[in-house]
């Protein structure tokens, strides 16, 4: 397991290693440096130090306000769904046909969600949601139920997080379907020996052996769910009222509406910051939980 | 492998629910605006291709499939070329700072498009390639340089490392050896890497859509241009939105019996 | 603690309507007795791992019955049949301690947990797993990941046959020769009937009392190891057992004379019941075969001679038919011309490929 130590190898990691320089570096400095600057109109700056994050950490202030509303509508939604689609992909994974045809038309209709544009996905959702054009919603209300997520901050929510389990629970179902493919047959047969039953089946051998496809699941719903932009910003806009405005909603509306630079500047770090740190914990709390002895660390930072 | 009881019922509900909102999507594409408005119809009533027609004899709406085709083209040809290397060298060597590096590259991933709009824009506005898909293309480098790396790694990390001390003992060069001997090994990777490159490009919009005003508008963004004064076009809008899933849908048909391997990452 | 009996049992892959020629398993009729060590041996493909699985209860035969000490089985599902069985790969729960592990059947059967605890203990004394209870099952080494996966096996006190399926493939060699030995010495302890699927003869001959040997689904002959040895019931046996195999040499027979390749031989006894219009041959094993200067013996060309560690085998030809026969290690030879004399008592004559019965038995 010993690889040898040389530095020449980092002659191979250069040109990756200065793209993602130009694609990251750069413009995350261009962002420090509007977070401590305050801007009138023409391109003229200010030095604002740490004024902004002041601002920014402070539920009292108008930013601040927005700040927290906005990440904590963020921390909800990605609680709802990591708690929806894992387990949904979990049991999509177990019930996929064993061989046959079946399985190649199941995966092909399971992936097509994860291969449409975003905006797409909004656009799909919010037709099929209106009760005039939409499937859903005029089925929904033909059944009395009073349903308009243009209007009502329940229904805009639901349609949001139907929409998303809708787009990405095929990616764990995915992700476990090839952790399940790489039990041996050898492993149900002892399981059955030893007489277990179909929840020991799932204890013992099917969650073990998805553990690692499940981190990396986990992890990259988490990133992706939070960060969420464009299929909220195609369906709601971020309404009705604020109700679904998510923080990258906030980023956008501040610096492009507004072109408040530096606030918009001081919230994307702080943002991104928070995104990095709750990764490393689940990450952390998910590798520790399971310390295996021998196998490599880096396998689920994605 | 061992499954749930009830499973077909399942699985048949939850693909059925993975259809519906793109039947409906089909349905109205095929429908006239003046079915759509007056009245909900399971399926056309009088269909028609019309909707198709226009997108594909008006330049300014093909021209946006093109736009998007050849950025995302591009920036899996870069992804994978640049992360080739660099996976070799996680994979096999020890390097000053070598996890901290793997680590920083990653985070990369778990940086919130919003937040790089803005700098985005004034980047590529300096550097004059602003409104080509080169600036979408690298800004897409931005998570898919990262992630490549991360699935090529996987895979090579499963390549003994005896088959390059052979091939060195036997007198190969280091890109002789790379070309012909690991590269084939990998073919599997380097298709997966490819596949995830071509998909996180082609669904990413917010980046790609600042980036771009007219020359390189991918086609994504173009459908916002059905909201005229007459009102909304929505089977113009929603024949556009079917045309964008046919070429996910063509890369999957190709790849469908390599998706369960390929989900592997490598790392199962 | 079981007899296992087969009667007319048969399986084929594609369900009972296949033709018969086409079954994994032909129809067979047979006894197990409780306590033997067997070992079925046979070429991949041969139906061995088939009938494991069979009386295991993977697979439901397509016809015939099983029963365990007289009670039919056929149907019944494996976790109601007392069988343990060790596959070719170890299966350990990655999850569980090697204790848990070893628990982990007696659990499933909802056993106090201070009677798992206490067999557990008592099994992990047998196979020597006492100092690695509390390790996490994953780390261990391939050889202590089989025994545990033995001893999920033995832990139920009710197990009627233990199945190995070629259960050594993943052992480094040096461990292979110990595992086997503690197997040995485990049947003898615990009287329990243990059937050891392999291909590799010398495993077989080393572990079982009773050698089965099978060939395209069908056993063509079982019995003691030397029975095998010396009296192959058919050319396969013949030439899979021993190394190298037996030698057949296409031949007449007319009363005590063999006629091979225009030449003759005479033979210790008489063939009365060889069926006419048979392909007849000769079998004769290399240790039983001796390359000699003559003048006496049948006439060869030796191509070449091997030293095979135990003993010089030399390749010959008898005009047209290749065969193996022992050189001593003082013989030395010039040119390529020789002659073979052959132990006449060890002789056997097939015909189709079965052994025909000589006169005296």
């Amino acid at each position: 397991m010993d690889k040898p130590f040389d530095n020449r190898a980092w002659l191979l990691v250069l040109p990756a290693f200065l793209i993602v320089v130009f694609t990251a570096v750069i413009p995350l400095m261009t962002v420090v440096n509007y977070s401590v600057q305050d801007t009138f109109g023409n391109n003229q700056f200010f030095w604002n130090g740490v004024g902004w994050y002041k601002e920014l950490l402070d539920p009292g202030s108008e930013l601040g306000g927005r700040f927290y509303a906005s990440l904590g509508r963020n921390f909800i939604f990605s609680a709802i769904i990591l708690a929806l689609e894992i387990p949904l992909g979990i049991v999509v994974a177990l019930s996929m046909p064993r061989e046959g045809w079946t399985v190649a038309a199941t995966l092909v209709i399971l992936a097509l969600p994860l291969l449409i544009p975003w905006n797409v996905v909004g656009t799909i959702w919010q037709i099929f949601g209106r009760s005039d054009i939409g499937l859903l919603g005029a089925a929904l209300n033909a059944i009395g139920i009073n349903y308009n997520y243009v209007s009502n901050p329940f229904d805009a929510w639901a349609t949001i997080i139907v929409m998303d389990v809708w787009h990405w629970t095929s990616l764990v179902a995915l992700l476990c379907y090839a952790g399940l493919k790489s039990i041996p047959d050898a492993y149900y047969q002892a399981a059955r020996i030893d007489g277990a039953s179909r929840w020991a089946v799932f204890r013992a051998i099917q969650l073990p052996k998805m553990s690692r496809v499940l981190l990396i699941a986990v992890l990259l719903r988490f990133m992706d769910s939070f960060m969420i932009y464009t299929e909220p910003f195609v369906v709601t806009g971020g309404g009705p009222g604020n109700s679904t405005t998510f923080v990258s909603i906030e980023v956008v509306k501040i610096a492009l509406g507004q072109f408040d630079l530096g606030k918009a500047a001081a919230l994307s770090l702080v943002y991104n910051l928070i995104v990095l740190i709750v990764c490393w914990v689940f990450y952390t709390v998910m590798t520790g939980q399971r310390a295996e002895p021998g196998h490599r660390a880096e396998g689920g930072a994605a | 492998m061992s499954t749930l009881p009830g499973r077909r019922l399942i699985l048949a509900a939850f693909l059925v629910f993975l259809m519906l909102p793109i039947y409906w999507l089909l349905n109205m594409s095929l429908k006239t605006n003046n079915e759509i408005v007056t009245g909900l119809t399971l399926w056309p009533h009088q269909p028609t291709l019309a909707n198709y027609t226009k997108i594909f004899t008006d330049a300014s709406w093909y021209s946006g499939y093109i736009n998007s085709l050849t950025y995302v083209a591009i920036n899996t040809a870069i992804s994978i070329t640049l992360a080739l290397p660099a996976a070799y060298a996680f994979s096999r060597f020890r390097f000053l700072g070598d996890k901290h590096l793997f680590f920083w590259l990653l985070s990369n991933r778990m940086a919130p498009p919003a937040v790089f709009a803005l700098p985005f824009f004034n980047l590529y506005s300096a550097v004059g390639l602003f409104d080509t898909p080169w600036a979408v293309a690298l800004a897409h480098c931005l998570f898919n340089v990262p992630l490549a790396i991360w699935i090529l790694e996987g895979f090579m990390s499963g390549v003994p490392r005896e088959i390059d001390e052979t091939a060195f003992l036997d007198g190969y060069s280091f890109p002789h050896f790379f070309a012909r001997i690991f590269l084939p090994l990998i073919a599997s990777g380097v298709g997966v890497s490819a596949f995830f490159c071509f998909m996180f490009s082609w669904v990413e919009l917010l980046l790609a859509r600042t980036l771009t005003t007219v020359n390189a508008k991918p086609i994504a963004a173009t459908m916002t241009r059905t909201v005229s004064a007459a009102g909304m076009d929505w089977g113009l809008l929603a024949a556009a939105g079917v045309l964008t899933l046919v070429p996910g849908a063509l890369v999957i048909w190709f790849v469908r019996n390599y998706i369960a391997r390929g989900f592997a990452l490598g790392r199962v | 603690m079981a007899r296992i009996d087969f009667e007319a049992l048969a399986h084929s892959y594609a369900g009972a309507d296949a033709a018969p020629e086409s079954y994994a398993l032909k129809e067979m009729t047979m006894t197990w007795r409780q306590g033997g060590a067997y070992a079925l041996l046979g070429p991949s493909g041969c139906g061995k791992t088939t009938l494991l699985n069979i009386i295991s209860g993977l697979i439901t035969p397509s016809s015939g019955r099983i029963l365990f000490d007289g009670e039919d089985v056929t149907h019944l599902p494996t976790e109601k049949r007392n069988i343990a069985q060790v596959f070719q790969f170890p299966v350990i729960y990655d999850t569980m301690t090697v204790a848990q592990n070893l628990g982990f059947p007696l659990k499933n059967r909802k056993l106090a947990p201070d009677k798992i605890a206490q067999r557990v203990a008592e099994i992990a004394d047998m196979l020597d797993l006492t100092s690695v209870l509390d390790r996490k099952a994953t780390g261990l080494t391939a050889d202590a990941k089989q025994k545990i996966s033995l001893g999920r096996g033995l832990v139920r006190a009710d197990v009627a046959a233990i199945l190995f399926d070629e259960p050594l493939t993943v052992i480094d060699p040096h461990l292979k020769w110990q595992l086997r030995s503690k197997l040995k010495a485990l049947h003898r302890a615990l009287d329990m009937t243990m059937i050891y699927v392999t291909h590799d003869q010398t495993e077989a001959l080393t572990f079982a009392d009773t050698i089965i040997v099978m060939h395209d689904g069908r056993i063509v002959q079982s019995g003691r190891p030397a029975d095998l040895f010396e009296q192959p019931e058919h050319t396969f046996v013949g030439h899979f057992i021993g190394s190298p195999g037996m030698n057949f040499i296409p031949a007449e027979i007319d009363g005590t004379v063999a006629r091979l390749a225009g030449q003759t031989l005479s033979l210790a006894t008489r063939y009365p019941s060889i069926p006419a219009g048979t392909k007849v041959e000769l079998g004769i094993r290399p240790e039983f075969a001796l390359l000699t200067h003559g003048p006496d013996g049948l006439r060869v060309q030796v191509d070449r001679i091997d030293n095979t560690g135990r003993a010089r085998i030399a390749r010959v030809r008898l005009g047209g038919c290749k065969m193996s026969v022992t050189v001593h290690n003082y013989m030395t030879l010039a040119g390529s011309d020789a002659f073979v004399r052959f132990n006449l008592s060890k002789i056997h004559i097939y015909a189709d490929s079965k052994r025909v019965e000589s006169a005296h038995g």
